[in-house]
């Protein structure tokens, strides 16, 4: 990877960000403390130094991320010092909705999809930033850069805007919202490459440590806390993993791997013989899955 | 290492999507988890047996699946040790051209397929055309299923033959003929002696990693549209862009278009530091040494050579509505950052995309290609398309559902903006209305036929001129015999209409009167044209609200009785839509008040708000 890649590959991305902050009235990036939130925080930075980023960052919480991930978030926030809003699904949390008890699509809908829109409306969002790439699934390769959402944050995949040029048609009215994606051209290996050209500091979960995992869905699960309850008698084995992608525990299944250095990470993504989402439970729910979900307001 | 852009496309069937799959595949882009859904989904929805079914890796829609068809361009990611590529692959359906245009704006060279036992098809000069007129220059002509041909090089060379034939108008630099089965994965990734012994050209992926990616932008002089201002604090103000063409360093002197204001460069932001050059397709931020005033939209380029503006245009336009293209109409427009409103003046001519014929058109519909000249409502800095893209192309947006509607590509300026000047008169409007002890101002009524415009429109000219004021009613009737007398009732032609009935109030206003138009105008766009054309004061519009019902029961000239026995054909109301004001000026209700007291109503508001 030579600088020249991450020279047309960033300015791409920072034109898109800049795009949004000179027309949009009231734009929100989504941060969810992953590897992707981390870059595109970081092109976010740059868009705009030596100002500030000129708009807040905003977590959906599910209530099911990993311990560290929060300290991450909240430790990030002060040390880049951008506005952070969180958010969780008050209904979920009042029904009591886990991954463990209502199973992962449920969760997903309600803690995810559900309190996404919810928080879109709240603060009346028009604009959404997501760290989404079109190589890690089949529909996200259809979508436009700057994504169209109807009224109630619908996606349309047979009706979507033309998308020419650089030029990007930020015109809407009441009611919708766009979804816009700054790394949709970025590859994992890009992203890992990045991070590591950069320094850009990322949770620890993604360099390989011992940690107590579970073997559920054929896939190792991280016992974080006594959030994930064990079967009788089952005792949690002592591996050396790392996660390749983070997204809700327990839905999120780690790899075993000796990666503990940011080279070897990139050796290992550049060598792998699986793809990242893999590891993401709720992708296998059916063919298809994220296209639905998509439509139905997923990121 | 560079990065290559590129866009496949082909007729239905020719194998595309199955290309691509191949060629992740064989560049050891599957992963193992894709691999095993492929297997999977090549039992339930494949077209190759007990064969993998390389298609269903790119097709990722539901419905695409199901119909074994590409609907939108996907965009596919591989690497290679000497490129990286990102891959657009593009619907063959001439229903979704749209989408092939949308990949077809970002690519650098393009992959053309033909099914060798097919040769060139209506559909292959069609996409040869949107490519050319895109300005993608280098094109490899695939010409797949050669194993269906018994690999024979007479088939092959017939088709190269008959496709550079027809290929040679289209610009194109370079094309190159590569035969190959994507089925069999012969020829894309290294050359196949066995099969095809008499080949001795390149493989598809040797083409690719060697085509030439563009790099003529950074041979020109700088240019660089201003996208947003960077004003943190008071100490610190830039203007952040991606650069369009050429290069910069600190010390330049550069010049704004189009205000034409000189400066030179003092420092480039790129990320978080300065730095010593930067060139195109570069994002940065450049502070210069004067506080002058830029805004985004402008463009910031070297100042020996500065780029034009001109508010006039001949361009190339591919239309990707369902609603037609109406000449006249305003659309908003996007041109690299500058927004702006824009109309289509003249269609000189449409081009039949199969046979490549010049033919005469009205209007543009879904997926037409057209040569036509555009009017900006503002003088907009630009380069010709196939000089720089970043410069050249625009997208026209309809203004009340925002949908991308057009693609623009500018030929050239045409010299009317700069040559002809407005004669600038001492006598200004202002000075032409005070003599007559008035504000000078447009009351446009709208509304359906019957309503009752005509009538108090009379009845409110005769109070003004009662109380000494000086008018002039514009009716639909009393200009139809002169001004529009060539104009009949189709969509298009009540577009013009309107103009053409705004233009002479707009001149009427400017000498000094009170002028009031009374037409149907049943459409909110032209409406607006006609509003844009005024001082955001002048233009009052009158909504003569009276419910079709009633107008047909009125029917004063007995054309409601006609046209619902058919004899009157795109009468407003009946068969021909009627967009009721949003948020008119003034709105009398003719159901609850007489036609003097729709007059008093209106006297009342003009006064109130001093508004003659």
């Amino acid at each position: 990877m030579s600088d020249a890649i991450f020279s047309e590959l960033e300015s791409e991305s920072i034109e898109i960000i800049r795009e949004v902050a000179a027309t949009a009235a009231k734009p929100v990036m989504l941060y969810s403390i992953g590897k992707d939130s981390s870059v595109m925080l970081r092109l976010a930075q740059k868009a705009f130094y030596p100002g500030a980023i000129p708009f807040p960052l905003m977590h959906i919480d599910t209530g099911w991320k990993f311990k560290e991930m929060i300290a991450f978030r909240d430790r990030t926030a002060t040390e880049v010092g951008f506005k952070l809003i969180t958010y969780t699904n008050q209904r979920g949390v009042a029904e009591g909705v886990g991954p463990i008890t209502h199973g992962s699509a449920y969760h997903t809908d309600v803690m995810k999809t559900e309190a996404l829109k919810q928080a879109l409306d709240l603060h009346g969002f028009d604009v959404a930033f997501g760290g989404a790439r079109r190589d890690e699934e089949k529909s996200r390769a259809k979508e436009r850069i700057f994504s169209f959402r109807a009224p109630g944050h619908r996606w349309e995949p047979k009706a979507q805007r033309p998308e020419l040029w650089n030029l990007y048609n930020t015109r809407i009215n009441a009611g919708e919202t766009i979804r816009v994606f700054p790394l949709s051209n970025w590859t994992e290996a890009d992203v890992w490459a990045y991070i590591r050209q950069e320094n850009i500091p990322i949770v620890q979960l993604y360099f390989a440590a011992k940690r107590p995992v579970v073997k559920r869905f054929g896939q190792w699960i991280m016992v974080d806390d006594n959030r994930l309850p064990l079967e009788p008698g089952e005792r949690p084995k002592i591996l050396m993993v790392r996660f390749r992608t983070l997204g809700c525990y327990p839905l999120t299944a780690a790899i075993e791997s000796n990666a503990t250095t940011l080279d070897e990470i990139v050796a290992e993504t550049l060598g792998a013989i699986t793809s990242e989402r893999q590891g993401r439970i709720i992708d296998h729910d059916g063919a298809g899955s994220m296209e639905r979900k998509k439509q139905e307001g997923y990121f | 290492m560079d990065t290559l852009r590129f866009i496949t496309c082909g007729s239905v069937d020719d194998g595309k999507s199955t290309l691509i799959g191949r060629l992740l595949y064989e560049t050891k882009l599957i992963f193992e988890d894709q691999l095993e859904a492929l297997k999977a989904d090549s039992k339930k929805f494949g077209t190759q047996g007990e064969r993998l079914d390389f298609a269903l890796l790119v097709d990722g829609l539901q419905a695409e699946r199901e119909q074994g068809i590409t609907i939108d361009v996907a965009y596919r990611f591989f690497a290679t040790p000497r490129r990286r590529f990102i891959v657009a692959d593009t619907p063959g359906h001439e229903q979704y051209t749209r989408n092939m245009a949308t990949g077809a704006s970002t690519a650098q060279a393009a992959v053309l397929l033909i099914d060798a036992r097919k040769g060139v098809l209506v559909q292959t000069k069609r996409h040869s055309r949107i490519v050319s007129m895109f300005g993608i220059r280098h094109v490899v002509l695939v010409v797949n299923k050669m194993d269906l041909v018994n690999w024979s090089q007479l088939v092959f060379d017939e088709i190269e033959l008959a496709y550079r034939r027809f290929a040679q108008d289209l610009g194109f630099e370079t094309i190159t003929a590569i035969p190959l089965s994507a089925l069999e994965g012969h020829n894309i990734v290294y050359r196949e002696n066995a099969a095809m012994p008499w080949y001795q050209g390149s493989s598809l992926l040797q083409w690719l990693e060697t085509v030439p990616s563009e790099a003529r932008q950074a041979a020109q002089p700088f240019a660089m549209p201003v996208q947003r201002v960077n004003r943190p604090n008071h100490g610190f103000r830039g203007f952040s862009g991606r650069i369009g063409s050429g290069s910069v360093k600190p010390g330049d002197s550069v010049r704004i278009s189009p205000s034409g204001v000189a400066s030179r460069v003092k420092e480039i932001v790129v990320g978080n530091g300065p730095t010593a050059e930067a060139s195109a397709g570069q994002s940065v931020t450049l502070v210069l040494e004067n506080e002058i005033d830029a805004s985004r939209g402008d463009v910031i380029a070297t100042a020996s050579h500065p780029v034009e503006s001109a508010d006039q245009f001949e361009a190339d336009l591919l239309w990707m509505s369902e609603h037609a293209l109406l000449p006249g109409r305003p659309y908003a427009a996007l041109i690299h950052s500058k927004s702006a409103s824009i109309s289509v003046t003249h269609i000189k001519h449409h081009l039949d995309i199969n046979t490549g014929a010049h033919l005469a058109a009205k209007t543009l519909s879904l997926n037409e290609i057209a040569t036509v000249n555009v009017s900006f409502d503002r003088s907009v800095p630009f380069a010709p398309y196939h000089e720089n893209k970043r410069l050249g192309a625009f997208i026209l947006i309809d203004k009340l559902t925002n949908e991308t509607v057009g693609a623009g590509m500018i030929r050239f300026a045409l010299r009317r903006a700069v040559n002809v000047h407005w004669q600038a008169l001492e006598v200004t409007k202002v000075a032409r209305a005070e003599i007559k002890h008035q504000r000078a101002r447009c009351l446009w009524f709208t509304g359906l036929s019957g309503s009752g415009k005509s009538t108090i429109a009379n009845l409110l000219e005769k109070r003004l001129h009662a109380a000494g004021k000086h008018t002039y009613i514009l009716d639909g009737d009393n200009v139809r015999h002169g001004l529009n007398r060539d104009l009949g009732f189709t969509e298009a032609d009540r577009v013009e209409k309107i103009r053409r009935v705004g233009e002479v109030a707009k001149l009427l206003v400017d000498a000094g009167l009170i002028v009031i138009v009374a037409f149907i105008s049943p459409y909110r766009a032209e409406r607006q044209l006609a509003r844009d054309l005024f001082d955001p004061v002048e233009f009052i519009e009158v909504f003569v609200d009276t419910p079709l019902a009633e107008c047909e029961r009125r029917d004063v000239k007995g054309l409601y009785a006609k046209a619902r026995r058919g004899e009157l054909k795109n009468f407003t109301g009946i068969d021909s839509e009627y967009e009721p004001p949003l948020s008119p000026e003034i709105h009398l209700r003719t159901i609850e008040a007489e036609p003097e007291a729709c007059v008093d109503q209106i006297v009342h508001l003009l006064r109130s708000y001093r508004w003659t």
